[in-house]
């Protein structure tokens, strides 16, 4: 009963991690830029696959790595150069479009150039799993959990002590003022939608052992994303991760103890009944509209 | 003269029904036929939706539940319980836009892209239901439906109809039957947008508190705009579920609520004309690209965001806008 419960509560956190992750780097963007990313999925897409291509060319794991993560950070800056930055007045739904756009254009490459096979990506370290409690913890979990965690620290000290961090704070905060104190705002959106694309093709090479990779697991991903970080409220970084683990940990529960049919419809009511209580999420700032 | 055209409010309805009603003319392949049908029946769904996201301003990225809604309640209802179609279909409409009314009235609370998140939540929670009921709607698989039944008088596509003499075949009488729904949609639509309704809601997608500070009511309109959409996609739904005769949970899945939201924005917000150009369009291409196989994907979504990127006001709006500058120079020149 505890085994099961512990055992539950591991996935949970695992692949809320994940989530935590790609909330994290959609909420980077939206508050560099005010842009709902629907392509942030195939950042994680891009992680996974990419460390598998690469792989496949005879390059060592590592490296793999760093270079799939290196690809998948080249598109988040092209895509903001010439998709987002030259339709910078259109309508919020027309920019969500654009961005639907290219999450097809980017799965449809994929497709092209690494198949549409299911891949397997070998667990970072040895496979001998940890029992807690009855439980089983893998070591690829700790893999995840580990850096997440080196991640989020590393967001937080850059965005408060490196000068290059607050100027994409200051930026989000008002776009004129920045350039009027000298910020090259373009400089910082790219960097934003750069440092978005890291983090999203880190947790995707991360949960690859766990889970497998196929060209077209970036949608479901970017969603679950995007209901971690509703939840948490957007903008949040807080809530993000908080979003991201709560989301996680009450998928698996849902899948454990009621049925895996519905655990995306748990979900999905999470949202719901976060927003019927609280409008703005968990750690959503309030806003005062100006007209 | 052509300018005069172009500012009566009903000359897009004419140049509309002079189109669709000259297609049959033009082709008698019966598989041209099933492809307008759709497309007729799709722009009529998005007819309705362009009111609540070109005129309120409000972003669904959930429609589709509520076509599926329609859709599977007149599946249902006609094949499990032998309900006449018409009843199921005007029944499943009440229904939807009940329901829409019930969830509306909270999610229209909410502001900007926490309004898009909710509806895709509602919409996605209401797909895994039709997909996991499989007792009910035959789950992934899907399940028939029966042709439409208009007063004790069927309407199939494999029929041959006799009127005054004339042989018509069910797939023309079908298309002629979606074209007249799609005029009424149009109508219907351009009347609410054309009412006092209809100003409410530009002004709200203006300025919401602008728009309450001087007295709007806006929760009122934004529900109730709403709730028009839903049925009009709800109707819509049913229809198309007899017409293929055979419906699948893909009607009712986020891909589809995405489809009919890019439909008008991609054909041109707040333009009835626009958005049904942007179904065509939307329709059409991937039949024109499965011919590069593997690339399809890869070239419709290229594609979807260069048309955005370079007419973020939607085909028609720019089309029209260098149609009137084109004629502006001209009379220019000639004065």
């Amino acid at each position: 009963m505890f085994a099961e419960f512990m055992q539950y509560l591991f996935t949970g956190i695992t692949i809320g991690a994940t989530y935590a992750l790609v909330a994290l780097g959609f909420t980077l963007i939206y508050n560099a830029s005010s842009v709902i990313n629907f392509a942030q999925g195939e950042f994680v897409m891009i992680g996974g696959m990419g460390t598998v291509a690469f792989m496949h060319m005879g390059i060592p794991m590592f490296f793999a790595i760093i270079l799939a993560v290196a690809l998948a950070c080249l598109v988040g800056v092209a895509l903001q150069r010439l998709a987002i930055a030259p339709a910078k007045n259109a309508d919020v739904v027309t920019l969500i479009i654009i961005t639907i756009g290219a999450s097809i254009f980017i799965r449809g490459v994929a497709q092209v150039v690494w198949g549409k096979d299911y891949h397997v990506v070998p667990p970072f370290s040895g496979e001998a799993p940890i029992r807690i409690g009855g439980a089983v913890l893998n070591a690829q979990s700790l893999w995840v959990l580990g850096i997440g965690a080196v991640l989020v620290v590393a967001l937080i000290l850059f965005f408060s002590r490196t000068l290059m961090g607050r100027a994409i704070l200051g930026t989000s905060m008002n776009r004129l003022a920045a350039q009027l104190v000298g910020i090259r705002t373009q400089m910082v959106l790219m960097l934003a939608f750069g440092l978005s694309a890291l983090l999203g093709s880190v947790a995707g090479v991360t949960i690859a052992p766990i889970t497998f990779t196929a060209y077209n697991i970036g949608i479901l991903l970017a969603l679950k994303g995007f209901v971690a970080a509703t939840i948490g409220g957007l903008g949040s970084g807080v809530g993000a991760v908080v979003g991201g683990l709560l989301l996680g940990v009450v998928e698996s529960m849902t899948a454990g103890y009621i049925s895996s049919d519905y655990k995306d419809a748990v979900a999905f009511s999470m949202i719901l009944v976060v927003l019927f209580f609280m409008p703005r999420g968990l750690f959503g700032a309030r806003v005062v509209e100006r007209v | 003269m052509l300018k005069q055209f172009l500012k009566w409010r009903l000359s897009g309805l004419i140049v509309l029904a002079f189109i669709t009603l000259s297609i049959p003319f033009l082709m008698d392949n019966p598989f041209y036929f099933d492809m307008a049908t759709q497309i007729a029946i799709v722009a009529s769904t998005v007819v309705g939706l362009n009111l609540l996201v070109g005129y309120a301003g409000q972003i669904s990225l959930g429609h589709a539940a509520f076509f599926g809604l329609g859709a599977y309640f007149s599946a249902i209802a006609t094949s499990r319980f032998g309900w006449p179609s018409v009843i199921a279909l005007f029944t499943g409409a009440a229904f939807v836009g009940l329901l829409a009314w019930i969830i509306g009235r909270p999610i229209l609370r909410l502001k900007g892209h926490y309004l898009s998140m909710a509806t895709l939540a509602v919409g996605f929670i209401i797909a895994i239901i039709i997909n996991n009921q499989s007792g009910w709607t035959g789950g992934p698989d899907g399940m028939s439906v029966p042709p439409l039944g208009i007063f004790g008088w069927e309407l199939s596509t494999f029929s041959v109809y006799k009127i005054f003499g004339f042989e018509l075949q069910g797939y023309v009488a079908w298309y002629l039957f979606s074209i007249v729904v799609l005029l009424l949609a149009v109508l219907v639509a351009q009347n609410i947008v054309d009412s006092p309704v209809g100003r409410a809601l530009r002004s709200i997608h203006g300025s919401e508190i602008a728009a309450r500070t001087v007295g709007v009511d806006t929760a009122r309109y934004k529900s109730l705009v709403f709730v028009i959409s839903a049925v009009y996609a709800s109707v819509m739904g049913s229809l198309f579920a007899h017409f293929t005769g055979f419906i699948t949970p893909a009607i009712a899945d986020f891909d589809h609520s995405i489809l009919l939201i890019t439909m008008v924005v991609l054909g041109g917000m707040a333009s009835p004309m626009g958005v049904i150009l942007g179904a065509v369009v939307l329709k059409l291409l991937p039949q024109f690209l499965t011919g590069f196989q593997d690339y399809e994907t890869m070239i419709f979504g290229l594609i979807l965001m260069l048309t955005m990127i370079f007419m973020p006001k939607g085909l028609l709006p720019t089309m029209i806008r260098i149609l009137k500058s084109r004629l502006g120079a001209r009379a220019g020149g000639d004065a």
